[in-house]
């Protein structure tokens, strides 16, 4: 491993092995979460996409649930939600209950209809990259609202596609299944990652005059 | 079906991964799965095991039934097409579901082709019970393989059969030196191209789910061990003496599939599960899994 971050993969269900292939083509090793103790010394966690009603009750019958809001509260975990993963993590739920309850975002699960209506796209985030980046959206949830202090990184049509607070990321797209490691590597930094990879990237320029 | 489309119903599936997906033939049922943590429900009329009592031809389920689990329900919603009859196929894609199973359980409508699911924007999941059955499938345009097992029987023997077959199909395909995968390509029924791909990666291209015959908690657990991605459970939850307890456990097992322990707990006072049947009593011609090639 390049850098001593520790990050953790919720696996109780969904899509982990694409979040860890893609934590791995950084040079990041995750671990997959399971029990409350694999939390422990953990810089950051993935909540992937899956689906929501089964992971939330997962997540309390296992005993994770409590000790990744203890671990978020009291020892600086950062927390990154994708689809049903941003779902978990949001404060309010329209027409449902919420699971963690921790970011201060409203979302409005299956916003866009049935997988018919799953799409890709790209989109420009300027915090996250200079680049566009693709964007998957599977039976995907809007973000309907947010208050402070989170602020939106991407704003759609009509809906919002990312929210970050300085603790937590939530997105209702998959980077995962993209062909991109922008939003992996903008989570890491959040993690307290220093990028091995910068150095690379410094010694493109002398590459790239032509 | 563009590329694009395919993928996005194949990754779909991918989010099934980990997941229990369960038979259910009415509102009530759909709604005991989703609080249980099902990650999908397969909406039909009768469970395999009441069809394979039963007898008789077994369709396409009422769509009106389907609307009302699919409006009752927030998880993903899927249905069974006979082998081959693609109107059904159009009926479910216009209900506006969201996977169509094109199923052995139903009496096959075509005893020649399977659906050209290419021709189709909703993704579908087929039964294999191997590897060149899976391949085939998969170039039809199948986003998602679960194995066949033998549905409605409550005996587990048949989905581990497919299962180990598949895995060493798998090994071998990938073990052969490079002259020997035409030969092998072509004894088995697939395309050079798929070979390619699953030699590249190790297993299929797409999910791969067990079903057929799983009853109990250690069944999940069982096929999860061999390598699956998650499972189908049909009769075996709603024909037990208690159905939301079981399903409870199933999704438990499914998800801690490694800790006995935790597989142990979730097997505490189910109660009764579905009878079973012993594969070798059912008349050949009564063999679901012998439907489709």
């Amino acid at each position: 491993m390049d850098s001593p971050v520790q990050i953790g993969i919720l696996a109780l269900q969904g899509g982990v092995s694409e979040h860890r292939q893609h934590l791995a083509a950084l040079g990041v090793a995750a671990r997959e979460v399971r029990t409350p103790e694999a939390l422990a010394g953990l810089h950051g966690l993935i909540l992937p996409g899956g689906e929501s009603t089964c992971l939330s009750r997962l997540l309390r019958l296992t005993g994770v649930g409590p000790a990744l809001l203890q671990a978020y509260r009291e020892n600086g975990l950062v927390l990154w939600g994708t689809c049903a993963g941003a779902i978990l993590l949001a404060e309010e739920i329209v027409g449902e209950t919420p699971h963690l309850g921790l970011m201060p975002i409203t979302v409005s699960r299956n916003a866009f209809g049935s997988q018919l209506d799953s799409f890709q796209g790209e989109a420009l985030v300027p915090t996250v990259s200079p680049k566009p980046i693709p964007l998957v959206f599977i039976r995907a949830p809007q973000i309907v609202g947010t208050h402070p202090p989170a602020r939106v990184l991407l704003e759609l049509d009509s809906y919002i596609a990312a929210v970050e607070t300085d603790q937590a990321l939530a997105t209702v797209f998959h980077p995962e299944l993209a062909d991109d490691l922008s939003f992996h590597r903008y989570f890491l930094r959040k993690c307290g990652w220093q990028p091995a990879g910068a150095a690379p990237d410094r010694s493109r320029p002398f590459l790239a005059v032509r | 079906m563009s590329d694009d489309r395919y993928q996005l119903n194949v990754q779909l599936a991918q989010m099934l991964k980990g997941g229990v997906i369960m038979d259910v033939t009415n509102v009530e049922q759909a709604k005991i799965a989703e609080e249980a943590g099902a990650v999908s429900v397969m909406a039909l009329e009768r469970v395999p095991s009441e069809i394979r009592a039963q007898g008789g031809v077994a369709r396409m389920s009422a769509p009106e039934m389907i609307q009302a689990i699919k409006e009752s329900v927030s998880i993903p919603v899927m249905a069974k097409a006979r082998i081959g009859h693609w109107v059904e196929a159009q009926l479910l894609e216009a209900l506006g579901i969201d996977y169509i199973d094109e199923s052995e359980v139903l009496t096959p409508a075509d005893e020649e082709c399977h659906i050209d699911k290419h021709a189709f924007k909703i993704p579908f999941v087929c039964g294999a019970r191997n590897l060149g059955e899976a391949l085939r499938r998969i170039a039809e345009g199948a986003a998602m393989i679960r194995t066949k097992g033998e549905a409605g029987t409550g005996n587990v023997v048949e989905a581990v059969r497919h299962m180990r077959t598949m895995n060493r199909e798998i090994r071998e395909l990938q073990s052969l030196p490079a002259e020997e995968v035409v030969p092998y390509a072509k004894n088995h029924g697939f395309s050079m191209d798929l070979a390619a791909k699953v030699r590249s990666l190790g297993r299929l291209p797409v999910v791969n789910f067990a079903a057929g015959g799983i009853a109990t908690p250690a069944d999940a657990a069982l096929m999860m061990q061999m390598g699956c991605d998650g499972v189908f459970v049909g009769s075996g939850i709603f024909k037990s003496a208690d159905p939301a307890r079981r399903a409870r456990a199933i999704v438990e097992a499914v998800a801690n599939f490694n800790d006995p322990q935790k597989v142990l707990a979730a097997s505490m006072n189910l109660g009764e599960p579905m009878p079973g049947i012993e594969i070798g009593t059912i008349p050949e011609t009564q063999r679901m899994a012998e439907r489709g090639w």
